[in-house]
């Protein structure tokens, strides 16, 4: 499982300063190979900016974010844009939803795969024979991680018309497919009812058994973020106010006051 | 004449002709502003304004040879035909064209918004008593004024006055009076803006009205200084006056406003100074160079996109 | 699967072939008269410059309201190029076409970095800003007159159509390979949005550029054909209005389809001359239709859905022969899936 304890990311005093509102103050932190980590803390708190920075949407205003690739070589990923970390290994969720609407359920899955092409543009106004390969490769690997994951009864859908909860499935798988090392979830569990929270946590768990990576998960759901995650750490406006074990974090009295309250889970 | 004067008297026409810009600009950025239309019909508005002062002017007994001229009070009239006239017409437009597809995609409005002004540009064309031939404008008898070395001519101080007079009318309707807060509170956000009791479909329209009799009024200023119309006429001044928009801030009132005389003046400076067949590209390089240096324009606000 | 490869390739390939030469042959030897060869071959070309607002507005996403201004840099190019250049007339059109896409990619730079409205802002401003150089460089241009280029296009129907309904089969053909493969599909991932698309490993601006690009070439090749087929060529053809009435074509058919976007450039271009009767009347007939459309009907006739010719293919055999051979068809049907790229 989660033995070794290689680096995967490491931020250091990392800030975020947006007109004047200081959104992530001096944020630090290392994840290691293997981890299930989660990200807690008041709406607002900046979780989420915190993933943007991660996954290369926002650049940090001070501060170093470190990520080691696949093959152990470290960069720093401060001024990488999304796509340059996906090729690295950082895939991610989104708060609200973001598919490929119009696109088949097959299709958005696929897609992830497009770094894996060995065809250049000729390849593909000829159909030449590389090409041929290709499609056949991402085929198969489309329908293996459907299969996986149960949706590929739904492969020719559009992602549209899927309802909620498999629209989230989709989405995690989507961004398993592009074969990361590092897995951001920004609330998976949002809008879920019990079971599906239940199902959840299952494929989480499934996912870190399969897929050998690390995983960080922005959550509201107590249950859900203290059922599975080895270790928490709690956000409260742009600072992180505790860091440790489920069972050490709940009893923290600062994490109480400001975020659990009376919220006994 | 030496250069400093031909600067001047250049400032002074493109004053005179930005005021106008202005006018119609405001039209844009209002309805831009509260529904995010680019209303490509806008141009055609101020055609239609222009014909309606026209046909005014004609029945009053004004003639294009000089014999009755154009008063005061004729003109008046031809500014309040105008104004009806086009708010007329931005009921309409609103209610049958615009207000079915407020929910559709923005594609969809954009391309009917493009309908509108080919219905409204043919509608005269086809009509048998306007047809596509141009006419003059009557025009009152030109008195010119000299200061030092430029002159001002009484059209040129009549458009001037009268842009400002609607400006600060404006001004005062969007900021002092319930109907202009009704307004800004749509533009920021429309639903809220209904949950708090306001009427949106009434504020909407209003919002056309009140662009369009601008529009109107441009209409007869733009044909007074430049007295031949024709049914194409809105089209030049119409997409001028939307860079004059974009320039200030699209949905902006005072960056329209400074966004026509900016560009008026650019206008006339290009054409004392370099040659008039530029005149045209220089108004477009500046859209062009404004959206790639601000786009939000002079008095715009950057949106970030939450993601 | 190699017996499927080729009945995908084979299929649209005969139907193509068809469509090409039989009409050709037909205007020929004036079964077709010169009238209707002419409003089909014109068809022709504006299903070329529909075909090209689909790719960028339906397929990448991006509205542009400029692509007109690349037809026209197309037109000139080519009428440049044979008679500064000397070049044989089809080498010109084949450059003019990489020429404009060079003009595309250009553009393309400060335009793509924009959003929504204001990259459609730019793109017009772009269309009539070379509108206007047009009209001002008399010495290669001709001036607001435009240039004359009478060709053998301009005089032999059966040529022209022969040529313009070849190279927009060859097209149809080229987009369609590129819309389904993985580069096309990261195209429609920008379009369907632009952060998960990023997220997911697709650089945003290159393929914004790509879809651009190849659309600047699909408009500059429209050009290309129209000017020896008209015979003259004018700076209003870069204008906004052209624009518009190509926008126009793809809005009916369906933005995104290319199927759609064909069809309608055809259906309406022979509207537009049936129409004529009705001289000036017309010119309020139509945007009337375009604005109940809009209402009524806003993803156009066909939305995003293409025309397959292999599936039709494949129904037709199985209505034909009943019965035994039913159970071979549905075995084949299993098989299919959507990734095995129908055409």
């Amino acid at each position: 499982m989660s033995d070794e304890k290689e680096l995967v990311l490491q931020a250091t005093e990392v800030s975020i300063i947006f007109g004047g509102l200081c959104a992530v103050s001096e944020f630090s932190c290392e994840l290691h190979q293997g981890e299930l980590i989660g990200l807690i803390g008041p709406n607002g708190a900046g979780k989420t900016t915190l993933f943007n920075m991660f996954s290369g949407i926002y650049t940090p205003t001070s501060g170093q974010i470190s990520f080691w690739d696949r093959n152990e070589n470290v960069h720093i990923i401060n001024k990488m844009n999304p796509a340059q970390l996906n090729k690295l290994g950082i895939a991610r969720t989104f708060q609200n939803i973001r598919l490929f609407s119009n696109l088949t359920v097959s299709d958005n899955v696929r897609i992830a795969l497009h770094n894996l092409r060995t065809v250049v543009p000729i390849d593909i106004l000829l159909r030449t024979p590389r090409f041929r390969r290709d499609e056949k490769m991402m085929t198969e690997r489309t329908l293996e991680l459907l299969q996986l994951f149960k949706i590929d009864n739904k492969k020719n859908e559009l992602a549209k018309n899927l309802p909620y909860g498999e629209q989230r499935k989709l989405e995690i798988v989507r961004a398993l497919a592009s074969n990361p090392k590092l897995l951001l979830l920004d609330e998976p569990a949002a809008g879920m009812n019990p079971q599906e929270t239940e199902e959840l946590m299952n494929m989480i768990g499934f996912i870190r058994k399969e897929f050998h990576l690390t995983i960080l998960l922005i959550e509201h759901d107590m249950k859900l973020v203290m059922g599975i995650c080895e270790r928490i750490m709690v956000l409260d406006y742009g600072r992180i106010i505790a860091s440790g074990k489920p069972e050490d974090i709940k009893s923290n009295p600062q994490v109480i006051k400001a975020y659990l309250g009376s919220e006994a889970v | 004449m030496n250069t400093g004067s031909i600067f001047l008297q250049q400032l002074i026409n493109g004053l005179s002709l930005g005021s106008i810009y202005a006018l119609i600009a405001l039209g844009y950025t209002m309805v831009y502003g509260i529904v995010k239309l680019i209303n490509f019909a806008h141009g055609d508005v101020m055609m239609m304004g222009a014909y309606a002062g026209y046909f005014v002017l004609v029945a009053m007994g004004t003639t294009v040879t000089g014999s009755v001229h154009v008063s005061t009070v004729s003109l008046l009239m031809a500014f309040f035909a105008a104004m009806i006239v086009c708010a007329f017409l931005a009921l309409v437009i609103e209610r049958f064209a615009y207000r079915p597809l407020r929910n559709a995609p923005r594609l969809n409005s954009l391309i009917t918004a493009i309908a509108v002004e080919l219905i409204l540009q043919n509608t005269m064309r086809v009509l048998p008593f306007v047809g596509p031939d141009p006419r003059q404008f009557p025009t009152m008898m030109t008195k010119n004024f000299t200061v030092g070395p430029i002159s001002i001519s009484n059209i040129q101080l009549i458009v001037i006055i009268s842009s400002a007079l609607l400006m600060i009318a404006l001004n005062y309707i969007v900021n002092k009076t319930k109907t202009g807060k009704a307004m800004q509170a749509v533009s920021y956000d429309l639903q809220a803006a209904s949950l708090m009791g306001i009427s949106v479909d009434r504020t909407i329209a209003i919002t056309f009205i009140i662009g369009s009799v601008l529009a109107g009024a441009g209409g007869i200023l733009y044909a007074t200084a430049y007295p031949q119309i024709d049914p194409v006429m809105g089209y030049m001044p119409g997409l001028k006056a939307f860079i004059a928009a974009v320039l200030g801030g699209i949905g902006s009132v005072p960056g329209a406003m400074l966004g026509g005389v900016i560009l008026g003046i650019a206008e006339t400076l290009t054409k004392g100074f370099l040659s008039s067949q530029y005149a045209d590209a220089i108004s477009f390089s500046i859209l062009i160079i404004i959206l790639l240096v601000k786009p939000a324009g002079i008095f715009g606000k950057n949106e970030t996109v939450k993601v | 699967m190699k017996d499927k490869v080729l009945r995908n390739m084979l299929i649209p390939g005969v139907c193509a072939i068809i469509v090409v030469i039989v009409p050709a042959v037909l205007i020929r030897f004036s079964v077709i008269d010169a009238y209707t060869a002419q409003i089909l071959t014109l068809s022709g070309i504006n299903a070329i410059m529909a075909l090209s607002v689909n790719i960028i507005c339906g397929i990448t996403g991006q509205l542009s309201l400029g692509q007109a201004g690349f037809m026209a840099i197309g037109a000139y190019s080519t009428i440049l190029l044979t008679t500064s250049v000397h070049l044989p007339l089809a080498v010109s059109i084949i450059l003019a076409g990489f020429v404009t896409a060079f003009f595309g990619f250009l553009i393309g730079f400060p335009t793509l970095k924009l959003e929504g409205d204001y990259l459609a802002i730019v793109t017009l401003g772009f269309g009539e800003i070379i509108r206007v150089v047009l009209v001002n460089m008399k010495k290669w241009t001709g001036g607001p007159n435009g240039k004359q280029f009478p060709t053998i296009l301009t005089l032999n129907p059966a040529v022209a159509y022969l040529v313009i309904i070849g190279t927009l089969a060859l097209l149809i053909i080229l987009v369609q390979n590129f819309v389904r493969s993985t580069y096309g599909r990261a195209v429609l991932a920008v379009r369907e949005d632009e952060i998960a698309a990023n997220s997911t490993g697709i650089s945003v601006f290159r393929y914004k550029m790509l879809g651009f690009v190849i659309a600047s070439f699909v408009a500059g090749i429209g050009g290309a054909l129209y000017a020896p087929f008209i015979g003259f060529v004018k700076p209003e053809q870069a204008s906004f209005t052209k624009s518009i009435d190509y926008l126009i074509f793809v809005v009916f058919g369906g933005m995104g389809s290319t199927t759609g976007s064909v069809l309608a450039a055809f259906v309406l271009t022979y509207l537009q001359e049936f129409l004529r009767f009705l001289q000036n009347y017309r010119l309020l007939i139509y945007p009337v239709i375009l604005i109940l459309v809009m209402i009524f009907r806003p993803q156009g006739f066909l939305g995003m859905r293409e025309f397959s010719f292999v599936n039709t293919f494949d129904k037709i055999r199985a209505k034909l022969s009943q019965g035994n051979s039913a159970e071979t068809q549905n075995e084949e049907k299993g098989a299919e899936t959507t990734e095995e790229n129908n055409v």
